[in-house]
């Protein structure tokens, strides 16, 4: 189960026939698991990593770290998700130290993620302050490096 | 220049030069060519390791290390094998760091082989022992193992190898190129034999942690053979440190100090960058190690199962990271597939009787390379038995 979830991690577009071979079950078995792995939801969505930067898109993101005071109407689970509705919302996150969310969000401008924390996030009762930072440029994002790929350096044959 | 030619040592001049190197110089200068030739991880080394390498150079650790190698390695190569073997090494003198498995093996072969005296080894197998037994003056004496035996060596194939002049017996298991492994049965014949005519072993397991659906044996763990064995193994397959030269050899505190004798006047000690480095990969190495041993695992199955659907009969390897099919359906020798194959297809492998002469019929093919890589070279196979 484990080692099928691994393999489409890496590659979400592997074809389930290979998956069955390369963990030696056959492709019925392997389809039936995926299935019963997607309507649990432990296989949230099928996702490819893009580098936008090298596409030229215009988007930015920010990270963005509220602190939260807790009336007694909202528990934490609840101002979340009240937050993760904002499509501009990338991820939210409850965090350890100075502030309680951590959130990703991404616009097409400054203006348009500042005004949105502005206006959507900061009114909101239970956020007591935000802070801001603009991400001026990604490395890594979802245990995908952004670099440009090296070439091996692996002689052709060794014994 | 050839009159220098004279000086080179009757010893040397004995050893032909490997039947790799042809192969490798055939595909030097051609583009697009996918090679399963390759005898090493095709990760790179994982970044904690290579991060402590470079930590070490910071830190200025670029001196000499005690012959012997770093304690705290000795320590840690110690731990590792009594917690994955349950055999137990004094990290004081029954531990030798060396400059890979390969300078261990010639230290176990220069301590132990007086001239004349037989070595037994199993082919195919790497190609570095029986030059070595020849560089420490012994005779080598061939077993060979057979495809219908899954390329293990037996008992009684020992039995009759053995001659009042062996001395030791040469093993490796999980083995390069057939990918054969050995269990605890099987080990037992060859350690039988070892009591019966009071032989040593070398045993060279440095690809015990690519095993797949199954527990590797080590020899030195059976019953009454830790005396007798000197086991040899490395981070090079298991934590992709090839290039890094990290190995060791256990043993007798006798056998140890007489390596350690040869070793201290020769390669005075184990790169130091390479032993900090292989601290960190024993301490804390072993979730990115079982990692790559799932990924070879998964590799090794599609493979397979591909060479077998083109025709090329190929046991299952149970270890290492090579498939040995045979191309005997073909009608091909393995040097006219293999130089067919690179030429008309661009996908380099090495034909079998490179790693002696049982290996004809056979070809190597490693399948340390990624998925993508792999299919494409099936479909070329495909392709070149049209």
């Amino acid at each position: 189960m484990n080692e099928i979830l691994e393999i489409i991690e890496q590659d979400p577009k592997i074809d389930p026939a290979e998956i069955a071979k390369l963990i030696g079950q056959s492709e019925t078995e392997v389809r039936s698991r995926i299935k019963e792995l997607e309507d649990s939801g432990i296989i949230r969505k099928y996702k490819a990593v893009i580098d936008w930067d090298k596409v030229g898109e215009e988007y930015l993101y920010a990270i963005i770290e509220l602190k939260i005071s807790l009336g007694d109407r909202l528990g934490y689970d609840e101002i979340a998700r009240r937050i993760a509705n904002f499509n501009e919302v990338r991820s939210v996150r409850l965090i350890s130290g100075d502030h309680d969310f951590s959130l990703t969000v991404r616009g097409r401008s400054m203006k348009d993620v500042a005004f949105f924390v502005a206006e959507k996030i900061a009114t909101l009762d239970q956020v007591q302050s935000t802070v801001t930072h603009f991400v001026l440029k990604t490395y890594k994002e979802d245990g995908v490096t952004l670099f440009e790929k090296e070439k091996s350096k692996r002689l052709a044959i060794t014994p | 220049m050839n009159h220098t030619r004279k000086f080179i040592s009757d010893r040397v001049n004995a050893v032909p030069p490997s039947g790799i190197r042809k192969f490798f110089d055939m595909v030097i200068g051609m583009d697009d060519v996918i090679s399963l030739g390759v005898g090493e991880p095709d990760f790179v080394t994982p970044w904690h390791i290579r991060e402590a390498c470079i930590y070490s150079l910071e830190k200025g650790f670029t001196s000499y290390t005690s012959n012997a190698g770093l304690l705290e390695l000795r320590e840690a190569v110690s731990d590792s094998f009594h917690r994955d073997y349950g055999v137990n090494y004094d990290p004081e003198t029954q531990v030798l760091v060396t400059t890979g498995v390969s300078e261990a093996a010639d230290l176990a072969l220069r301590a132990v082989v007086n001239p004349g005296d037989e070595v037994i080894v199993h082919e195919p197998s790497y190609v570095s022992y029986k030059p070595g037994i020849v560089f420490s003056g012994g005779t080598p004496v061939i077993v060979s193992t057979i495809r219908e035996n899954e390329f293990r060596l037996t008992g009684a194939q020992l039995e009759d190898a053995v001659t009042p002049k062996t001395k030791a017996i040469i093993l490796s298991y999980p083995n390069n190129p057939t990918g054969a492994v050995m269990g605890k049965r099987d080990l037992e014949e060859v350690a039988d034999v070892a009591v019966e005519h009071d032989l040593l072993v070398i045993s060279d397991e440095v690809y015990d942690k690519l095993t797949y659906n199954g527990k590797h044996t080590c020899f030195s763990s059976l019953n009454g053979m830790d005396e007798r064995t000197i086991l040899l193994n490395g981070l090079s397959k298991s934590h992709a440190m090839t290039g890094l030269r990290v190995g060791y050899a256990m043993g007798s505190p006798d056998i140890i100090s007489a390596m350690l004798l040869i070793h201290q006047y020769t390669m005075l000690c184990a790169p130091i960058t390479s032993q900090m480095g292989a601290i960190e990969a024993l301490n804390k190495g072993d979730s990115e190690m079982q990692a790559m041993v799932r990924e070879y695992n998964r590799r090794r199955r599609l493979f397979v199962t591909g060479l077998n659907e083109l025709g090329l009969d190929c046991f299952e390897p149970r270890g290492a990271f090579y498939a040995f099919p045979s191309v005997q359906s073909t009608g091909m020798t393995s040097s006219q597939f293999a130089e067919g194959l690179l030429n008309q297809q661009k996908v380099a492998v090495v034909p079998g009787d490179v790693f002696g002469e049982s290996g004809a019929g056979f070809l190597r093919c490693s399948y340390a390379s990624s998925l993508e890589e792999l299919k494409t070279a099936l479909e070329r196979m495909e392709e070149f038995l049209g």
